[in-house]
């Protein structure tokens, strides 16, 4: 006997107005005793879109990020990935919706009692893929972040930068279709800081990652929304700027500040904002 | 009775403001944030994914590591033994009976008290700071981000270790302790060791041994679940974890003590009842 609903799944095709966003907030509120940190914060990021976060530290940035992963659960409010509802799921019905997260934590949370290897290595570990694809991917990820000969070092033998960038492998690893950087260029010299900028640039572009972008440096807001990749025949990527033919739609600035969202737009509607805390924000005054 | 301490302290919890719990609500909160972890632990033994090699690791450490100290302690606790009581047994003209007391001292108590104590300090300190500065460090958050349930893959290696391990601990504890006695009756009384020897196997019942083996396994399960629900709970960086830890040695050894009362009554009890 057939299944008339099996049928209907398979051969659904979402109209475009109805695609679910892949991350959203509606109207979530969260508290430390009495230090109210997200206050009434409704966001959604589109598939394949680059939400970038700014705000002054303690603003509440990365405790937006750790809900999305369900490390933190909010006060009130819900938290949707990809359509579902992570509000109440435990820590077992989380870890399918983790599998497709990536994470790149603001202090790098490297495992420090095993080898870069294994950090890199480990979400495929847990999905207990074999080892010749473990190797091939933890060496891909390790050269992509420019760090292949310090594969069998300690996280501990490393610098601050490289730490992050080990992070970075780790968090791209297995391909996750929503990757979080909490901070990733923070203590970064530039050229290495924009190589992560063109990172997040070619996983939105090329690979129609959503991903969410915390920082506090203008530069790396310029650079994310003036810039995109192609690919050319010879499969090289190129970064190209934005110009008067085309304007990148895909990736859009937050500002917080007190737990709340002031801005959110595109960078070209940043710099008109007549918003005297987001004048004086991107000019670095106080 | 779970569910009851659960729901009991969360009625508490809504009367009284976080921060002024009074010591009782507290302890009793604690109590039942360890008994749920260790049913949690229990309960993902029964299913995948299990960690064999941090698990053969964990016992390597907490095992073979403590093996020195466990035997020193095992080796002059036996010959203190001797070496107190033997003056009072000769007073009596029952020093031939002197590898019989020991035996039974060292094998229902000693042996198994002494040798959680020192595992205590030694391993519950051990997990509670490795947890600790994970937690501070992100790295606990880091491994939930990435598909891992702590509890599985810290948590049950090192209870499951301890647990097994323990007994045999405390079984090497206890023949060394003997041997220990049996030098110093030997040497300082000039006991002929056979007399000794004679007496602790005419000595010791299957209830001592039924009893000293069982107590170690409550105490393993104890100093696992302390050390690992101390440090997975810690909060306050580094001095947080430095406070975790000597909780987690001070919390573990106390009760150690106090349940070590109880289960020797308890049996007593079940032991008499299997005419042991
Ligand atoms: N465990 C906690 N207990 C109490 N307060 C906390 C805790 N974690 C965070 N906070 C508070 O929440 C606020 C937001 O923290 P969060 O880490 O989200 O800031 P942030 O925007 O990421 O800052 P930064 O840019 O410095 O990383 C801070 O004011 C902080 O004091
Ligand atoms: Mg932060």
């Amino acid at each position: 006997m057939f299944d008339d609903n099996k049928i209907e799944d398979t051969i659904k095709i979402e109209p475009f107005w109805e695609i679910v966003p892949a991350i959203e907030f509606q109207d979530v509120c969260l508290a430390y005793d009495d230090k109210i940190v997200l206050d009434h914060i409704d966001l959604s990021v589109r598939r394949g879109e680059c939400k970038i976060i700014l705000g002054r530290s303690g603003g509440g940035k990365s405790t937006i990020i750790r809900l999305i992963l369900g490390l933190l659960k909010p006060d009130s409010g819900r938290v949707l990935v990809d359509g579902e509802d992570i509000t109440d799921y435990t820590e077992v019905e989380m870890m399918p919706i983790r599998q497709k997260i990536g994470m790149v934590f603001q202090e790098g949370a490297l495992f420090d009692s095993i080898s870069v290897y294994e950090n890199v290595a480990y979400r495929l570990r847990e999905q207990e893929r074999d080892e010749a694809e473990i190797d091939r991917e933890v060496r891909r990820m390790l050269e992509f972040v420019d760090l292949a000969d310090a594969v069998d070092k300690m996280p501990i033998e490393l610098s601050g930068g490289m730490r992050r960038r080990v992070g970075i492998a780790r968090a791209l690893i297995g391909d996750p279709s929503i990757v979080l950087f909490d901070e990733p260029t923070a203590g970064l010299d530039p050229p290495t800081a924009r190589t992560m900028c063109e990172l997040a640039i070619k996983l939105r572009d090329l690979q129609d990652v959503s991903s969410i972008f915390v920082t506090h440096e203008m530069n790396n807001v310029t650079n994310l929304c003036s810039e995109y990749a192609t690919v050319s025949e010879k499969g090289e990527v190129h970064f190209e700027k934005e110009g008067d033919k085309l304007c990148l739609i895909n990736t859009e600035v937050l500002m917080m500040r007190n737990g709340q969202i002031i801005f959110n737009g595109t960078d070209e509607q940043l710099q008109a904002s007549d918003n005297q805390y987001v004048k004086r924000f991107i000019k670095g005054e106080r | 009775m779970l569910a009851f301490i659960v729901t009991f302290t969360e009625r508490f919890q809504l009367v009284s403001p976080k921060g002024l719990m009074n010591p009782f609500i507290r302890f009793v909160s604690e109590l039942q944030e360890v008994s749920l972890l260790i049913w949690r632990a229990f309960v993902s033994l029964f299913s995948k994914p299990r960690y064999f090699s941090e698990t053969i690791r964990q016992m390597d450490m907490i095992g073979v590591g403590s093996l020195p100290i466990v035997l020193l302690t095992g080796f002059f606790t036996g010959g203190v033994l001797v070496l107190q009581a033997f003056p009072t047994l000769q007073y009596y003209s029952i020093q031939n009976e002197a590898g019989h007391s020991v035996a039974t001292s060292l094998i229902r108590e000693l042996g198994p008290v002494l040798c959680a104590l020192m595992v205590s300090g030694r391993i519950g300190a051990a997990i509670s700071a490795e947890l600790g500065s994970m937690v501070v460090s992100q790295q606990i958050d880091a491994m939930r981000a990435l598909g891992t349930d702590p509890i599985r893959r810290l948590v049950v290696p090192r209870i499951t270790s301890l647990v097994l391990l323990l007994p045999l601990l405390t079984v090497a504890c206890d023949i060394l302790g003997l041997i220990g006695g049996g030098v110093v009756a030997s040497t300082i009384y000039n006991q002929d060791y056979h007399v000794f020897a004679t007496s602790v196997r005419v000595g010791i019942t299957t209830s001592d041994l039924v009893s000293g083996l069982i107590k170690p396994i409550f105490f393993g399960l104890i100093i696992g679940s302390v050390g690992c629900h101390k440090g997975l709970s810690t909060s306050g960086g580094t001095a947080g974890v430095g406070r975790s830890t000597t909780d987690a040695v001070v919390i573990a050894s106390i009760w150690v003590i106090i349940f070590d009362f109880f289960l020797s009554k308890a049996l007593q009890y079940l032991l008499d009842l299997g005419q042991l």
